[in-house]
């Protein structure tokens, strides 16, 4: 029978990654490492234990360039079975909608019984891509889940909102974005890593896709990038715990007026 | 000649270094202090198949090449040279001869819960009498009935007691020298077969080192590894591509020292500028980055030659004195660069100064590195 | 009323979130520059008595959906009645707080109406070309984009603690309209069985203004005691460092940092925290940045407002005495 799993996964800077602007303002990649985004990891894992319990297949899709390869080999390498990647120049200028749009594209046509991707991207920040994807395959979304459970054609999670949790059951197919706290994700093992290379990794373009750029302009547009001003650190309180801890009490409410 | 390591390797790099950041880096300082034996980080790298990696899948391995090995050495002993020797006595010293030279039923009985890592390996050839002359073996060992009765005792045996299985050589013969001397596979718990004194060290501390006693110890013929009377032969064979593992871990222990020390320089400010910019410590720096990657390429090249089954003994040895060496020079300057600080247990750099020593030492001293390495060109 | 601006209200039990009245306020400011109405729009059960507040707040409209079928968030019903109304009204702009709810919500009701969405936002100012134009931190705020949509309604989540309070004229008086949105069997694949809130008298640490927060100097979780301390004198929430969390002295939930959650208090005081990068990118939006390390070179002093080079285990119950004296005062 088998559960049949979708990850969207990205490709990231690293995080300690510094951020740099290029002469064009635009943000410099060179010299970045590159990971796979940390909550796409958490998707990535579920997925393959999901696999593991009842069966079926894992196939993670990612758009990006050449290097974004990498990060779908690693997913393989942790055990996933198939991998997408579209990558194409016209791809350069995209927002949330055009990714999902594309998205849309890839994953209608696979077969899925649940779709999972990490509940945040930690570069963009935005989190909109998957819940977009689920809005235009027209499925039920929950995101930022902490655990899940399958059950004959329905789901039940535990998703964290502010303050606390709720336990939603949901019918399958669905799309579920990972929370920290969802799995541990595995490393990749040795014979893992060296069986990736005979798994399947398809590359395709827009046009392999019947889609073209035209209609896939993106609705946000940025203006510009900016870096943030540098805080002028370095002030220490002079004196011993207890002066030191009474002066700081009244420059807190006096100087700084937090208190 | 190609520079490049393969798509695997560096995957495999990665996924080591992770493994190192994530499960070793944050106990590192307590073991060190503690003493206290790695187990469970043992326990999750042997999971992922670092125990057997380059041993055939038949026998329980995984199959991939010593580069992919000595990358995981490295990475290993990057963060925590402890665990990396830990691994590297057990594959390189213990997996490695019974590979070599064990029967088709030993391979299949011993090497499968070694390649999992069920099973920790450790190889017992050092005496307190015989160290950098190891033919100077005084362990003994006399035939009984069709097995044999070993008495005597090793000493300084990375792995020792937490191991499993131990290759060991004893004496049947002085009359004959080295070719008197066989090799053995004990197992702990034989009777006779005890632990003595764990040994204090400067460094690796967190790798467990004790003296093996041997008190009429009862071995079946099946335990016997190889010919008899080639126990020596299979000590210097081992030796020969254990140096690789020795290398690797001296290589990433430089690696690490190196990583913290330019970290620190560009992040201590004196004289109102990162100590990075002043030309004494960038030049140190130069030194460094060159010696780890001259280092790097000599490893490399053991392992090639490991791979295409090429002679690797003066290559192995010429990897492991320069590695070591650089390594000893790389932390000293490293403790050196972060000044006072360096000299404390608050910063790792102490540590890994003290833990490069030993890579100078153990599995032939760089002065017997260099009696292989001359050996070897001079016959040539 | 097409051009208007919509602000999204959240609620819980009867308690207005603190986020959608510091986007009223703001969302109030810009309706009187654009000389536009300000519309408030809230969805839920049992929301009678809300309305005064939102009004105080300066909406001059509240579109209200009362109906149990919205008692408690669920992302297809919300979905679904928003995108009728907006449909219906064609405002111009819909401002949502990037919560837990805006962060579902909001994305699935921009692909729905076929439009961009800018995510938590940091600013928010007039655009004569696309109406509003915002500023949102990009790699966990080591960067910011500044972003624009010419497509309508302009859709954002706006970050807590970006905008500060009007003080509510309680006074003021704005239309309330109720619509009944319907919803139907595709909106319920996900159905709420439980909500479980932590019962907690601290303030929720998104939303918190001051945060004391402790990190791998804490030495055990037995010690975050005294942190606790100093925030109940504060009223402050109690964050941690990553370093403390996988040591398992804190709950992930309590996280600062980019794999935790981001934080912009007016006062963050960093104990036993180095500094990290990806700590600082938790938490270096915060107003006021309060350090207390022993460790004189320690990152964090490079970011702090204020620093004490002490132990902390001296240096904060000394600090508590200390604030509990002035906050009696």
């Amino acid at each position: 029978m088998g559960v049949n799993i979708v990850v969207c996964i990205k490709q990231t800077f690293d995080t300690e990654a510094k951020i740099v602007l290029d002469n064009n303002g635009q943000i410099d990649p060179n010299g970045v490492n590159m990971i796979i985004n940390p909550y796409d990891e958490f998707a990535i894992e579920e997925g393959i234990r999901l696999k593991e319990k009842f069966g079926g297949e894992v196939t993670v899709v990612s758009l990006g360039g050449s290097r974004t390869q990498e990060a779908l080999r690693t997913a393989l390498a942790m055990g996933a079975d198939k991998a997408i990647l579209v990558s194409d120049a016209a791809l350069d200028r995209v927002d949330e909608w055009t990714v999902a749009e594309v998205l849309t594209k890839v994953v209608s046509g696979l077969a899925y019984d649940l779709i999972l991707a990490g509940r945040i991207a930690i570069d963009d920040g935005s989190s909109q891509v998957a819940v977009r994807l689920a809005e235009n395959l027209g499925i039920p979304s929950v995101s930022s889940v902490l655990k899940i459970e399958v059950n004959e054609g329905e789901a039940t999670v535990m998703r964290e909102i502010d303050g606390g949790t709720e336990l939603i059951a949901v019918n399958l197919p669905c799309l579920l974005t990972a929370q920290k706290g969802l799995n541990e994700p595995r490393y990749p093992s040795v014979a893992g890593i060296m069986k990736a290379k005979k798994k399947e990794l398809k590359s395709l373009t827009l046009q392999d896709l019947n889609m073209n750029a035209e209609d896939l302009v993106a609705k946000m547009q940025i203006a510009r990038y900016s870096l943030p001003t540098p805080r002028q650190g370095g002030r220490k309180v002079p004196g011993d715990a207890a002066a030191a801890a009474r002066e700081l009490a009244r420059l807190l409410r006096e100087e700084a007026k937090v208190l | 000649m190609i520079f490049d390591l393969t798509e695997d390797h560096l995957m495999m790099r990665k996924m080591v270094r992770d493994f190192a950041e994530k499960e070793c880096r944050a106990g590192a300082e307590e073991r060190d202090e503690t003493e206290e034996f790695p187990r469970e980080i043992w326990n999750k790298l042997a999971e992922l198949g670092l125990a057997g990696i380059s041993f055939p899948e038949e026998y329980g391995g995984v199959g991939a090449d010593y580069i992919a090995y000595a990358i995981a050495v490295e990475e290993l002993s990057r963060v925590d040279a402890s665990v990396g020797v830990t691994l590297s006595a057990h594959a390189s010293l213990c997996v490695n001869p019974i590979y070599k030279f064990g029967t088709e039923a030993q391979k299949t009985k011993f090497l499968p819960p070694l390649c999992t890592g069920e099973k920790i390996g450790a190889f017992g050839l050092t005496e307190p009498l015989a160290g950098s002359d190891a033919s100077g073996t005084r362990t003994t060992v006399v035939r009984d009935g069709d097995g044999y009765i070993i008495n005597g005792s090793k000493i300084f045996i990375t792995n020792a007691k937490e191991a499993d299985t131990y290759v060991i050589t004893a004496q049947m013969d002085r009359n004959k020298g080295n070719k008197g001397i066989s090799a053995f596979i004990l197992e702990k718990g034989m009777p006779g077969f005890t632990f003595g004194k764990k040994e204090k060290k400067m460094g690796i501390r967190s790798s467990a080192t004790y003296e093996l006693v041997f008190d009429n110890v009862r071995v079946p013929k099946e335990n016997l590894l190889g010919e008899e009377g080639q126990g020596f032969k299979i000590a210097m064979v081992t030796l020969d591509y254990g140096r690789i593992g020795i290398a690797a871990q001296a290589l990433g222990i430089a690696q690490g020292a190196y990583e913290a020390a330019l970290k620190y320089a560009k992040e201590r400010v004196q004289f109102g500028q990162p100590i990075a910019k002043f030309q004494i410590n960038q030049f140190k720096l130069a030194d460094m980055a060159t010696q780890i990657e001259a280092a790097r390429l000599l490893v490399y090249q053991a392992c090639y030659y490991a791979d295409q089954h090429r002679p690797v003994g003066k290559y192995s040895a010429m990897a492991k004195m320069f590695a070591s060496d650089i390594a000893m020079w790389v932390t000293t300057e490293a403790v050196q660069m972060f000044g006072g600080y360096g000299y404390t247990r608050e910063y790792p750099v102490e540590r890994m100064m003290r833990d490069a020593k030993i890579t100078q030492i153990y599995e032939g001293t760089n002065e017997i590195q260099r009696v292989v390495i001359s050996g070897n060109i001079l016959k040539e | 009323m097409a051009k208007a601006i919509w602000i999204f209200v959240e609620q819980r039990k009867g308690q207005i979130r603190k986020v959608s009245l510091e986007l009223l306020s703001q969302g109030r400011k810009i309706a009187t520059e654009v000389g536009e109405p300000l519309v408030a729009v809230i969805v839920g059960h049992g929301l009678e008595t809300l309305a005064r507040d939102i009004a105080g707040y300066g909406a001059d409209k509240v579109i209200m959906v009362d109906d149990a079928k919205f008692a408690e968030y669920s992302t297809g019903p919300f979905t679904s009645a928003l995108n009728q109304l907006i449909r219906q009204e064609e405002p111009q702009a819909v401002l949502f707080g990037n919560t837990a709810i805006g962060k579902d919500l909001a994305p699935r009701l921009a692909q729905r109406l076929g439009v961009g969405l800018a995510s938590d936002c940091t600013d928010m100012l007039v655009d004569h070309e696309s109406f509003l134009a915002f500023k949102r931190p990009i790699y966990a705020g080591k960067a910011f984009a500044h972003v624009k949509t010419n497509v309508r309604p302009v859709l954002a989540t706006i970050r807590p603690n970006t905008f500060p309070l009007a003080t509510p004229d309680l006074g003021r008086d704005a239309e309330v309209v109720r619509a009944n949105p319907s919803i139907d069997a595709s909106d319920l694949k996900a159905i709420v069985k439980e909500v479980v809130i932590a019962a907690s008298k601290r303030p929720e640490l998104t939303e918190a203004n001051i945060i004391v927060s402790g990190g791998r100097g804490m030495k055990g979780p037995e010690n975050y005691a005294i942190l606790e301390e100093l925030a109940d004198v504060l009223g402050a929430a109690v964050g941690a460092s990553r370093a403390a969390v996988d040591a398992g002295w804190r709950e992930h939930k309590y996280q600062v940092g980019q794999t935790g959650k981001t934080v912009s208090p007016n006062l963050y005081i960093a104990c036993g925290i180095s500094g990290a990068i990806q700590h600082l990118a938790g938490m270096g939006s915060s107003k006021v940045i309060v350090a207390i390390n022993k460790d004189p070179e320690a990152n964090i002093f490079n970011v702090a407002d204020y620093g004490i080079v002490g132990d902390l285990f001296e240096v904060v119950p000394l600090l508590t005495q200390e604030c509990r004296k002035l906050v009696q005062d």
